[in-house]
């Protein structure tokens, strides 16, 4: 067991300068993207060519998790982030490993592995010159991508654990004054003042109390908290730690929906490693504290991401949220007072003791303090999992970091905050990302999830899509968002088919406010915001499908037909290449003829012809 | 006693009771659904909000839920509480329109007919759950439950075979607050939720009242000796 300041900097050097004798370090990503890239036989290819070579005791090959950059996955990392591979093995594997190999052995760095730009012929050696990552302040991410998450040791080495030590010595007033001095809120979108939870599940009257962990993510295109469990799993167990001795805990758990089993390995291994150094279980680092976590699988329900259904669903209940009228940290977990925060705001805690709340305090935006982590999705050129500090703008995140649109398309819109997120149109682009401006705008900052969206979306398509998925996880306990939201998706699909009716605006905005004002959990309170931010930002084109059956963007298939301009078609067959159906005839160099009694409107052949040949009505 | 303000006026409660029963104790009327005063509220149906203000922040609130607190201002009659209500109803006019219950209550708040499309899988069922917390809560069985999730949400016993637990005691049925419940005597045997059930005949009056085996579940539960039982209250 670890007591003291020194045996842990002890651990941290001898693990140092058993590293230190390798040659070199490659790291490889193995997020979950990466992996499904096919970041595993890079390292199977790579460490058997090392052995091949005679240089498998020379050069450390680490799986780390998510590095952040998916789109060009798989990633692979040199050193202290001297050099950065992308797309490695996904054309042609053996000649990208014995690239790998060149590199290591003859210091030559592969130019066609290096991360290219926008400028033509600018190649990038280090990630740091990369405007993707110069643009981000890592602070919950900064291990990510750097440590192989299944040893213990690399987290010490690098300083992990050590602000659980510190804290232990602190008093549990003057650990909570620092968490409520530096501005956290919690990450999982409520933003609600984290230090504020922890002094009244503090001062709570009963016994035990829990100290639990919301790593239960299911919005479509977010990936912040699978990263993080995945790649850095004892950074939310310190901080759960920190917490609970603050609070006053000594049992907790961690909420991890089972769809992510990768999450659960590492975090199950983390928690045994750490109750094996004395940081999780009994007389913790011999100071006479005792707290342990427990994993919780979590049936993947959406709703179950809900404070008050996630307890339910632990209490072995079906997940049905309960009303919020007496305070989880009162009566939570078996009535008990409970303190529950998502991953990522555990992970925050132990940067704020080791660096004090007024380094922490010093980043983000008035009223939202520090970095937040999205998962930028959807039709951005550099998706990934970033992280930045709040009050950045949606621009600088979107063209910045992200490149911009797919493409060179127009911008149209961005989704934040989840299903139930709203819509943010161009003309809020320099809008800093914090709590209250995305609120403001009818949307939210939820737990970070950020979808692009390009001219070809049709916002009442997208407003149907989430409609549909929040009628699915809807637990349908209560009356309007069981019933509520099912109608809404009826309207909206009717008017996608071209059957709407005048007055359907209206009774949308209606029906969207009384389920707003009338819904017993957040599930419910939000579900309508899809809609109505889309009516808010883009009433035109539900008055354009309404009132003259006629989808702007293209996308609604009842609503369009796809047609060939003779004058512009050149004939040179690749909207007929690219036709799922094969209903595109012609002859070469000759007017190509879309069949539209078999057309299935799909747009393939919109995206393919380089020549604007082709028209949707 | 907690003073605090309903619709303009001045009121009173105890420490612990609800804005509802507060509210029905002082004649306003405010309508629920699953509200029941001895199962207590579990806040499905939502037909009960209302708006509470305290200091300036005001919001709507599950009136069987929320307990009154000093000073607090309720308003049951807003225009808000007034669209809630109108839309909630509208729902469930949709939801079950076989249900006369729901068509009165309908007609009271000014709802004569829904714009959406008829249910007609749903029947009188209104998802209260009074049913399920009889069972669980008074009967003590637990055979029934709420099974599944969203629009598919139902009462149903598990997997929706007769269940083991039920013994045919029918406290749902008389529970159910729209009489969904389908429940059967015929010819000495008993019907519901699928499973069929002997009535005991009483050896006096040769009548059938009550399924043999809810006496034994109560001659075990009481340790009264099932003979006893089994002749009828009037006989015994």
């Amino acid at each position: 067991m670890i007591t003291s300041q020194e045996q842990l900097q002890s651990v941290a050097s001898e693990y140092k300068k058993k590293t230190a004798a390798f040659d070199a370090v490659i790291k490889i990503c193995c997020g979950t993207g990466c992996v499904s890239s096919g970041a595993l036989s890079v390292y199977e290819g790579l460490t058997a060519g090392l052995r091949g070579e005679g240089l498998a005791d020379k050069v450390l090959v680490k799986k780390t998790g998510c590095h952040g950059l998916c789109e060009r996955g798989p990633i692979v990392v040199f050193g202290q982030d001297e050099i950065l591979y992308q797309s490695v093995g996904k054309r042609n594997i053996d000649a990208d490993v014995a690239s790998l190999i060149a590199t290591v052995k003859e210091k030559k760095v592969a130019e066609q592995l290096l991360y290219k730009g926008e400028e033509k012929g600018k190649r990038y050696v280090s990630p740091y010159e990369i405007p993707f990552y110069s643009g981000q302040t890592r602070v919950v991410l900064s291990l990510n991508g750097a440590l192989d998450p299944e040893n213990i040791e690399e987290y010490i080495a690098e300083g992990g654990y050590g602000s659980l030590h510190k804290a232990l010595h602190m008093s549990p007033t003057e650990i909570i004054d620092s968490i409520e001095k530096s501005g956290l809120r919690g990450r999982g979108g409520g933003g609600f003042l984290t230090g504020y939870k922890w002094r009244s599940c503090r001062q709570a009257q009963g016994n035990p109390k829990y100290v639990l962990a919301n790593g239960d993510e299911g919005d479509p295109g977010a990936f912040m908290d699978r990263s993080l469990m995945e790649g850095n799993p004892h950074a939310i167990l310190e901080g759960m730690a920190i917490g609970a001795f603050a609070i006053g805990s000594g049992q907790g758990y961690i909420y991890v929906r089972d769809e992510y089993p990768l999450a659960v390995h590492r975090l199950s291994l983390a928690i045994e490693k750490a109750r094996e150094y004395g940081f999780l279980g009994k007389n913790i680092m011999g100071t006479g504290f005792d707290y342990d976590i427990d994993i919780f699988r979590g049936g993947g329900a959406f709703v179950c991401g809900e404070s008050t259904a996630l307890i339910s669903s632990i209490e072995g209940k079906a997940g049905e949220p309960r009303s919020k009228y007496t305070h989880t940290v009162d009566k939570g977990l078996w009535d008990k007072p409970t303190n529950l925060n998502n991953v990522e705001t555990w992970a925050n805690v132990p940067h704020i003791i080791d660096k004090g709340w007024e380094w922490f305090q010093s980043t983000g935006s008035p009223r939202s303090k520090g970095t937040k982590v999205f998962s930028l999705v959807g039709k951005v050129k550099n998706t990934g999992l970033i992280e930045v500090p709040m009050g950045i703008t949606l621009k600088e995140i979107i063209y910045d970091l992200g490149g911009g649109i797919q493409g060179d398309k127009k911008f149209k819109a961005v989704q934040t905050g989840g299903p139930s997120g709203g819509c943010i149109p161009e003309v809020y682009l320099d809008m800093p990302v914090d709590f209250d401006s995305l609120t403001k705008l009818g949307s939210m900052m939820g737990s970070g999830g950020m979808i692009v969206m390009d001219e070809r979306s049709c916002m009442v398509d997208v407003a149907r899509y989430f409609l549909n998925f929040l009628v699915q996880e809807s637990c349908g306990k209560c009356t309007p968002c069981r019933e509520g939201v099912r109608r809404m998706h009826e309207i909206v699909d009717r008017i996608c088919r071209g059957d709407g009716c005048r007055g359907d605006v209206e009774h949308l905005e209606e029906l969207g406010k009384a389920i707003q004002l009338s819904s017993l959990c957040g599930l419910g309170q939000s579900a309508p915001n899809p809609v109505l931010s889309t009516i808010r930002f883009f009433k035109e084109e539900y008055i354009a499908h309404i009132e003259e059956k006629r989808c702007p963007a293209g996308i609604c298939k009842d609503l369009i037909k796809m047609q060939i301009l003779p004058d512009l078609c050149t004939g040179c067959m690749r909207c007929a290449g690219e036709c799922p159906v094969g209903c595109i005839e012609g002859e070469k160099k000759g007017v190509h003829v879309i069949d539209q009694s078999r057309c299935t409107k799909c747009g393939a052949c919109y995206d393919a012809c380089r020549f604007g040949a082709v028209k949707i009505e | 006693m907690i003073e605090f303000k309903l619709n303009g006026r001045d009121a009173q409660g105890n420490q612990g009771e609800t804005i509802l029963d507060a509210a029905r104790r002082e004649g306003i009327d405010i309508p629920t659904l699953c509200h029941n005063e001895i199962l207590g509220s579990d806040g499905r149906c939502r037909l009960c909000m209302v708006e509470v203000q305290k200091g300036n922040r005001r919001r709507t609130v599950a009136s069987c839920l929320y307990q009154i607190e000093k000073g607090m201002e309720v308003f049951t009659e807003t225009p808000d509480i007034h669209a809630i209500r109108r839309a909630l109803l509208e729902l469930f006019l949709a939801r079950n329109p076989a249900s006369d219950v729901v068509r009165h209550l309908a007609e009271r708040y000014g709802v004569k007919e829904s714009r959406y499309g008829k249910d007609n899988d749903k029947g009188k069922c209104v998802l209260c759950s009074q049913c399920v917390r009889t069972c669980e809560t008074i009967v003590g069985v637990t055979a029934l439950g709420l099974s599944g999730k969203g629009p598919a949400k139902k009462v149903a016993t598990p997997f929706d075979e007769p269940s083991e637990a039920c013994i045919g005691c029918g406290a749902c049925a008389a529970i159910c607050p729209t009489g969904h419940i389908y429940m059967e005597d015929k010819k000495g045997i008993r019907t519901i939720w699928k499973k069929q059930f002997d009535l005991a005949k009483c050896p006096v009056c040769g009548r059938y009242h009550a399924p043999v085996m809810q006496l034994e579940f109560i001659s075990e539960k009481s340790g009264t000796p099932l003979d006893e039982l089994l002749t009828c209250q009037d006989c015994r």
